[in-house]
C-alpha cells in the first residue's frame, strides 16, 4: 500500500497498463517531454520511449482520429485531451467513428481505446477550462463514460478502461487531482465499469453524486449526521454511462428520498437521467420530490466567481433538509 | 539579410502515360504483364457495369440513394491492384472498384445502398475500412493505421481516398500534418472529380493544384491523369515503394471527372453544362485503356465479349443474392454496439423485441 494523490494514481495505472500490454500507446499534447500539463504522464516517455508516449502536434481531431486508426489496427491507444473544453474539435471523430465503428462493421473491429480528459471547475483557470460536459458523452450511444472520485478508484477504473475493448471517455476531476491522498494497493486492482458504489451507508436519504462533487456530498452527509442526526447514504456513480440503475434504485427503495449532485448544467444533465430512472424504478418508494443540486444552465463563470458557483456542502445539506421536511 | 527567398525542398510532378486516345508514352509505360493488364481492365469494366446496375436498381426503387462513380474507375483500380493483402485501404464513400478488388462480394456492396448494415461489415481477412460518410473524416484513420504499422515494425502500407471537396476539411489538414511529422507509410489519393455536389474545384480552393498541398506537410505531391489507369498505377506504386522503405507519405491528386450525378438525389444540369460533361466523356478511362490493350494485342473482340458476359453473370448473381436476403432482424441494432453489453441495453433490446412482436414484425430471434 502506498499513499498517493489522483495524479500519481492515474500515472501508476498508465504505467501498469503499458507494462502489461505493449499495444498501449499514449497520444496527446505535451504529454512526453513536458510530462503533461498536470504531470499525469510523468516519467512515462523516459520509461517507454517516444514511440509509445507520443507528443503530438496540436490537433485534437487528429489525436482521436489517428487513435481510431490505431484501434482499427489492433493497438490500444489512450489519448489525452489537455482539457475537456478542447475535445469538441475531436467530437466528430468521437461521435462519427469511435462510438460507431464496432456497430458499423458488425463487430469486425473493436474500438478498444480511451480518451482521458481533465474536466470540471476549481482550479482558477481561464474560459474553456472548467466545464463538465459528461452528459454529452453519456447521451452518445456506443461510448462508456467513466468518472472516478478518488485516487484508488481512478487507478482501478483506468486499468479497467484500458483493458476494455469498448471505447471509454475517462473524465478526470482535475479540481481534486492533488486535493487528497488515499491508500492505493501495490498489486494491480481493477473495478468494473458500469457499477456504482455506496460510498457511505445511511437510511434516511440518498445523496447521489460522482467525480469532484463526491467530496462536498460526503461532507454534507457527515454534517447531517453530526448536527441533525440524519443518516444519509451516499452513492458514487463512478460510471455515468452505462448507469448502474440497480444500485441507485436499491438505495432509494431503502431511504425514500434523493438528492442528485453534479457540476454540469441541470437540463438534460446526468441528474435528469438519475431522476428519470428513480421515477421509473422507485416511484412507490418515494416520500418526497427528488432534488437536483447542479451547475445552473449557464456557461461556467470566469474564475473570480467559480467557488461561489460550484455546488457545495451547504447547498447539498440545505436541499437534503428540505427533502427530509416533506 | 532581412528579405530573401526560402528554398523549399519538394517536388510536385504531373504524370500522364496514356493520352485521351489511348496512345502510350513508351518511355513512361510500365512493364506490366498481360495477365495483370487484362485483370485491371476486367475490374474497371466490372466496376462500371456494377455502377450502371446500381443506378438502375435505384431508379427502380430496389435500393436507396446511390452515389455513382462513372468515370472514376481508373483511379480506383489503378490505386489498389499493386497492393498486398496485408496492406490496408481506407475508402471515402464511392470506391466500389476498390472493394471489388479487395474481395468484397457484390451482394455486400449492394447491401450498403440497400439500407443494410451488412454493407459495412468488412469481410474477414480483408484489411479495409468500410464507406465513411462524413467527408474527409476517414483521413486521420489512414494516418493512424499507417502509424500502427510503423509502431509494429511492419513494411505494410495504407492507401486511402478522399475527394476534392474533402481537401477543404480540417481533417485533411490534421491527418496530413500528423502523417508528415511521424513519416507514416501512407498514400493519400485525392479523387479530384471536379465537383463536390454543386461546388466546382476552383471554388473549393484557390490553390493551383491539390497535389501542391503536400508541400505544406513536408512530403511529395504528384498530380496524375486520373483517367489514365497506367499513370495512377505508376504513381501509387512509386509512393507505396517509398512508404514501405520508411520514406514516409505521399499525396496523389488524380484528376478525373464525375460523369454522373453526385448522388441520385441531385440533378447536375442545375450547376454544370452538358458541353463540359461531353468534353470529359471523350477522356473516358475505360475505352482509353481498352484501345491501349487492343493495340498491345492483349484484348480483342472475343475477349471483350467474354468479359462482358462473365461480368453480367456475376452482377446478376450478386443482385439475386442481395434480393434473396432482404429479411431484416431490427433488434440486431443492439447486438454489435458493445463488446461488453450493458444490462440496460439488454432491457431495451427486450422491450424493442416485445414491441415488434406485438406489432407482428418478425425478429428472427
Amino acid at each position: 500500500m502506498a499513499q498517493m494523490n489522483m495524479v500519481k494514481a492515474i500515472n501508476l495505472a498508465l504505467r501498469e497498463a503499458m507494462t502489461e500490454d505493449d499495444g498501449v500507446i499514449l497520444l496527446g499534447e505535451d504529454i512526453g517531454q513536458d510530462e503533461g500539463v498536470f504531470r499525469v504522464t510523468e516519467g512515462l516517455m523516459k520509461e517507454f520511449g517516444e514511440e509509445r508516449v507520443i507528443d503530438t502536434p496540436l490537433a485534437e481531431g487528429a489525436i482521436v482520429g489517428c487513435a481510431v486508426g490505431m484501434a482499427l489496427y489492433g493497438l490500444k491507444p489512450v489519448c489525452e485531451m489537455q482539457f475537456s473544453g478542447f475535445a469538441y474539435q475531436a467530437y466528430h471523430q468521437i461521435e462519427g467513428h469511435m462510438s460507431r465503428y464496432r456497430n458499423r462493421t458488425r463487430g469486425r473491429y473493436n474500438m478498444g481505446m480511451v480518451i482521458r480528459m481533465p474536466y470540471g471547475g476549481g482550479i482558477r483557470a481561464i474560459e474553456h477550462h472548467s466545464e463538465s460536459r459528461e452528459a454529452l458523452y453519456a447521451h452518445n450511444p456506443g461510448l462508456k463514460m467513466v468518472i472516478p472520485s478518488g485516487p484508488r478508484n481512478a487507478r482501478a477504473l483506468l486499468i479497467a478502461s484500458i483493458r476494455s475493448l469498448d471505447p471509454v471517455i475517462f473524465f478526470e476531476p482535475k479540481g481534486i487531482y492533488r486535493a487528497f491522498r488515499e491508500e492505493v494497493p501495490d498489486e494491480v486492482e481493477t473495478m468494473p465499469i458500469g457499477r456504482a458504489v455506496v460510498a457511505r451507508e445511511g437510511s434516511d436519504i440518498t445523496l447521489i453524486s460522482y467525480g469532484a462533487m463526491l467530496r462536498p456530498t460526503m461532507e454534507a452527509a457527515e454534517d447531517l449526521s453530526e448536527e441533525e442526526g440524519v443518516s444519509a447514504e451516499v452513492v458514487d456513480l463512478l460510471t455515468v454511462s452505462p448507469m448502474d440503475t440497480e444500485t441507485i434504485a436499491g438505495s432509494v427503495a431503502k431511504t425514500g428520498r434523493a438528492v442528485v449532485i453534479h457540476e454540469g448544467p441541470r437540463t438534460c444533465g446526468v441528474g435528469a437521467e438519475v431522476t428519470a430512472r428513480l421515477i421509473e424504478k422507485s416511484f412507490f418508494h418515494l416520500e418526497a420530490p427528488i432534488r437536483r443540486i447542479t451547475g445552473y444552465d449557464v456557461h461556467f463563470p470566469y474564475f473570480a466567481s467559480e467557488q461561489a458557483f460550484l455546488p457545495n456542502a451547504e447547498r447539498i445539506r440545505h436541499a437534503a433538509r428540505e427533502t427530509l421536511a416533506v | 539579410m532581412p528579405r530573401r527567398n526560402i528554398k523549399i525542398e519538394t517536388r510536385v510532378e504531373y504524370l500522364s502515360i496514356l493520352d485521351d486516345r489511348g496512345r502510350v508514352d513508351t518511355a513512361l509505360e510500365p512493364k506490366l504483364d498481360g495477365d495483370l493488364l487484362l485483370y485491371m481492365y476486367r475490374m474497371m469494366l466490372l466496376t462500371r457495369r456494377l455502377d450502371e446496375r446500381l443506378l438502375n436498381l435505384q431508379r427502380q426503387g430496389r435500393i436507396g440513394t446511390y452515389a455513382p462513380i462513372r468515370g472514376q474507375e481508373a483511379v480506383q483500380i489503378g490505386s489498389v491492384v499493386g497492393l498486398r493483402k496485408s496492406d490496408w485501404t481506407v475508402q471515402a464513400f464511392r470506391e466500389p472498384g476498390v472493394s471489388l478488388h479487395r474481395g468484397w462480394s457484390i451482394n455486400r456492396i449492394i447491401k450498403f445502398w440497400g439500407g443494410y448494415e451488412e454493407g459495412c461489415a468488412v469481410p474477414e481477412g480483408v484489411n479495409d475500412t468500410p464507406i465513411a460518410v462524413p467527408v474527409a473524416s476517414q483521413l486521420p484513420h489512414i494516418t493512424g493505421i499507417a502509424w500502427g504499422m510503423k509502431i509494429r515494425k511492419k513494411d505494410d502500407v495504407v492507401v486511402g481516398f478522399v475527394g476534392d471537396g474533402g481537401t477543404s476539411e480540417g481533417d485533411f489538414h490534421e491527418a496530413l500534418t500528423f502523417a508528415g511529422v511521424f513519416k507514416v507509410p501512407a498514400v493519400f489519393v485525392i479523387t479530384n472529380n471536379q465537383w463536390a455536389i454543386s461546388i466546382p474545384r476552383h471554388k473549393q480552393t484557390a490553390s493551383k493544384t491539390l497535389a501542391q498541398k503536400a508541400v505544406g506537410y513536408g512530403f511529395d505531391g504528384i498530380q496524375v491523369d486520373g483517367n489514365d489507369v497506367l499513370a495512377v498505377y505508376v504513381a501509387v506504386q512509386e509512393a507505396v515503394d517509398r512508404a514501405r522503405a520508411g520514406k514516409g507519405p505521399t499525396l496523389i491528386e488524380a484528376v478525373t471527372y464525375r460523369l454522373a450525378m453526385h448522388t441520385t438525389a441531385d440533378d447536375p444540369k442545375k450547376y454544370r453544362s452538358d458541353e463540359e460533361v461531353k468534353k470529359w466523356e471523350k477522356r473516358d478511362p475505360v475505352p482509353r485503356f481498352e484501345k491501349y490493350l487492343r493495340d498491345k494485342g492483349v484484348l480483342d473482340d472475343k475477349t471483350v465479349a467474354e468479359l462482358e458476359e462473365d461480368i453480367a453473370e456475376r452482377i446478376r448473381k450478386g443482385v439475386a443474392e442481395h434480393e434473396a436476403t432482404l429479411d431484416v432482424n431490427p433488434v440486431e441494432c443492439f447486438d454489435y454496439l458493445y463488446n461488453e453489453v450493458p444490462a440496460e441495453l439488454e432491457d431495451q433490446r427486450a422491450e424493442f423485441a416485445a414491441a415488434l412482436e406485438r406489432e407482428g414484425v418478425g425478429t428472427g430471434d
